[in-house]
């Protein structure tokens, strides 16, 4: 329905075999080694390996894939304009240096985004309590405000022409738009929380974190693979760096 | 363990935040495998009673007076004996995909997860639940969803079953598919059940006893043929037929991105001194159609025009209502939502009667006289000063009718504005829509309510459900 917060894949492709925290795990060893790194090979090419990953993540159609990586793109762009601007080099050192922080953020946040495209979050829910112990309350509370958000859209809409229809409107004025967008938002914030309460209320009813240790109908193994995926992440992290070396370029951020 | 017995003796319950009891008085033996409906006007503590039945109501939350016990102790102990159904399926469902959302009750009484899928299934049969564990839950309609919040209170084999209006915020044929559901659970008596609801007509068939709850305190124990006091009609003065105000022209509505449209072209003819009620099934589009003829929504085929009588005054008359300014807009055609609260904007009632005018230029002194004439008609005075938020759900529901009253609008549109309110209020918010009925307004109600129907609406105009689309 409401395509951009649908709630993982619709269904199964071939990443979703990897358990969700094999993937943290692999997004943890990516992040300390895009950290450390201060040249420009070593996040291109763990950034290659990603986007080798893509069609594993069902994110083939090149219209797909701009439509959940956009923010990010913007993101990049951004942060590598800020340091060719207002970065303390000049001609192309600031040029690289603007492409080696745009770079990095992308090879940071994409393997984020391949978890979400490739995860449900009732299997990350899972996954999180039963092998990192994560509390359940947190993990479940969470997912069951997450099936909320979509609702918020509609909401937010429905208030917006409820207000019309009161004679509210911020016309051509700036300023009333601000102050009309705030008020809405905060109708709409305040409907959340009655909501969310309601939620609160019916999940106790069916003995949420009554005291009683819970069980787990799906479950949520560990096998090779998971391990393996690991692994490629550290042997990608360890190649991309070795190359930087051997290249020269290697030169890291916290030494 | 077989279903359980209740007893209250003397029982009350006053809330932390409160000085009134919510609830006293209460004597009431339930024994085990009985079926109650409760029933009782908005505020004489029906929800109370029920939370405290289920085991919600902690000591901090309030004072408790007199005896409960659930299966002869107190409930906070018998809370894994109590499955519980709220009104609003989208504030009850925690998981995406149905059967996971039927399992959630099992996993938190930490049931092994090799008998876990059997109950599961178990219980979607018990309801009828026939789209399958792997049915995404946001995918289903109203009455499915509550279907499925019925089949996941079950799971666990409550000794006992409590409903608090489970089919308030659903159409007909959704509230018929969860009675369904209940009288096929139940059936065997294998739990005790007791429903708050104000439509005895509907529930009189499941269930052995009928009990009022009054809101002075204590209980009215009806016969099984007992029969509510009849709804209160308003004497309609007979208006004539005015001028053509608004008219829909082939207008169907597609929203951005979707598939299906909302709403196919469809004709609709507001006249002044007529009323005309939108009625059909959830998903046909009624709603869409009230917020065309509200000029909020821009049509996306097709037109919606009005007419000179309507458009005079305005500053481009040849502009569709949906491109008018608010300020031109509200004094025009007036808009009641189904939830009030979506449409206050301000911390007084007063302040909220006012707000209309005012912003369509009417001077502060006009404004502040308008406010006391429909605080007075609507026997609102005494709350003036008080947050909308904070009163009841029927003041808050005639609040919003007078709010969109107060800019004396030629066109008024309803969606369901009796939805969930009990007789005495339906009847309150039907005689004041009969006063708007005189030759010059026309007005427009969008409701599943037959009777609202058969009270007010001159004509009617019925939206089929789509074929392709479920």
């Amino acid at each position: 329905m409401s395509a951009p917060f649908a709630l993982g894949p619709a269904r199964p492709v071939p990443l979703s075999g990897i358990n969700p925290v094999a993937q943290l795990s692999a997004i943890a060893v990516l992040t300390v080694v895009l950290l450390v790194s201060g040249d420009l090979v070593t996040p291109s090419f763990v950034l290659a390996a990603e986007l080798a990953l893509l069609p594993a993540a069902g994110l083939t159609a090149p219209r797909e894939v701009l439509r959940r990586i956009w923010p990010l793109l913007m993101s990049a762009a951004g942060v590598a304009w800020v340091n060719v601007a207002f970065g303390s080099l000049s001609g192309a050192d600031a040029w690289l240096s603007g492409a080696t922080w745009g770079i990095r953020v992308i090879a940071l946040a994409l393997p984020g985004i391949l978890l979400v495209a490739a995860t449900d979050p009732v299997r990350l829910a899972d996954a999180l309590t039963i092998h990192w112990r994560v509390s359940t309350r947190f993990a479940y509370g969470a997912l069951a405000a997450l099936r909320l958000v979509p609702l918020l859209a509609s909401e937010w809409e429905t208030i917006r022409l409820a207000r019309r229809a009161r004679g509210v409107d911020a016309g051509a004025n700036p300023s009333a738009h601000v102050r009309l967008l705030a008020s809405t938002a905060f109708a709409l914030l305040v409907g959340a929380i009655r909501r969310g309460t309601r939620l609160a209320t019916a999940m106790d009813a069916r003995g949420f974190d009554s005291g009683v240790p819970r069980t787990n109908a799906r479950g949520s193994v560990l096998r090779r693979r998971d391990t393996l995926f690991v692994l490629a992440a550290v042997v990608v992290c360890a190649a991309a760096v070795t190359l930087s070396v051997l290249l020269g370029a290697w030169h890291p951020v916290l030494a | 363990m077989g279903p359980s017995g209740v007893r209250l003796a003397g029982w009350g319950f006053r809330h932390a935040t409160r000085r009134g009891w919510a609830v006293r008085d209460v004597d009431l033996e339930i024994e085990p495998g009985e079926r109650v409906l409760l029933t009782g006007a908005s505020g004489s503590g029906k929800s109370t009673l029920l939370r405290a039945l289920a085991g919600l109501l902690p000591p901090e939350s309030g004072d408790a007076a007199g005896r409960l016990t659930v299966d002869g102790g107190p409930p906070e102990r018998r809370r894994h004996r109590v499955g519980m159904v709220f009104q609003d399926p989208d504030a009850q469902l925690v998981m995406t995909r149905s059967g996971d959302d039927v399992a959630f009750g099992l996993e938190n009484i930490g049931m092994p997860p090799d008998r876990i899928w059997p109950a599961v299934d178990a219980a979607m049969h018990a309801v009828g639940f026939d789209l399958g564990r792997e049915r995404p839950t946001a995918a289903l309609s109203g009455g499915q969803k509550q279907r499925l919040v019925l089949a996941g209170a079950l799971a666990p084999l409550p000794g006992l079953l409590v409903l608090d209006e489970p089919t308030a915020q659903l159409d007909p044929e959704g509230a018929d598919l969860v009675r369904a559901a209940v009288e096929r659970a139940v059936g065997d008596r294998s739990a005790t059940l007791v429903v708050v609801d104000h439509d005895v007509e509907s529930w009189r068939p499941l269930v052995d006893r009928v009990v009022e709850l009054l809101p002075s305190g204590g209980v009215v124990e009806h016969d099984r043929r007992w029969i509510p006091p009849l709804l209160r009609f308003p004497v309609r003065r007979p208006a004539g037929s005015g001028d053509v105000l608004l008219s829909a022209d082939r207008a169907g509505y597609t929203h951005r991105g979707s598939p299906a449209p909302a709403l196919l072209p469809t004709d609709a003819l507001l006249v002044g001194g007529r009323t005309l009620a939108i009625t059909g099934p959830n998903g046909s589009g009624k709603s869409t159609l009230a917020l065309l003829l509200a000029g909020l929504r821009a049509p996306t085929t097709g037109r919606v025009v009005a007419a000179p009588p309507l458009t005079a005054g305005l500053r481009s008359p040849a502009r569709p209502p949906s491109r008018w300014r608010a300020a031109e807009l509200v004094e025009r055609i007036g808009t009641v939502f189904q939830q009030p609260e979506h449409q206050f904007l301000t911390g007084r009632v007063r302040d909220e009667l006012s707000l209309g005018p005012l912003r369509s230029g009417t001077g502060s002194t006009t404004a502040a006289r308008l406010a006391d004439e429909l605080l007075e008609r609507l026997g609102l005075s005494g709350l003036a000063e008080a947050n909308p938020f904070t009163l009841s759900g029927g003041q808050q529901r005639r609040l919003s009718v007078a709010t969109a009253l107060a800019t004396r609008p030629r066109v008024l549109v309803l969606d369901e504005p009796t939805f969930g309110q009990d007789r005495d209020t339906w009847a309150e918010l039907v005689a004041l829509l009969a006063e708007q009925q005189d030759g010059e307004r026309a007005l427009c109600v969008v409701t599943h309510d037959a009777a609202v129907v058969a009270a007010l609406a001159d004509d009617v105009l019925h939206l089929g459900v789509r074929a392709a689309v479920r």
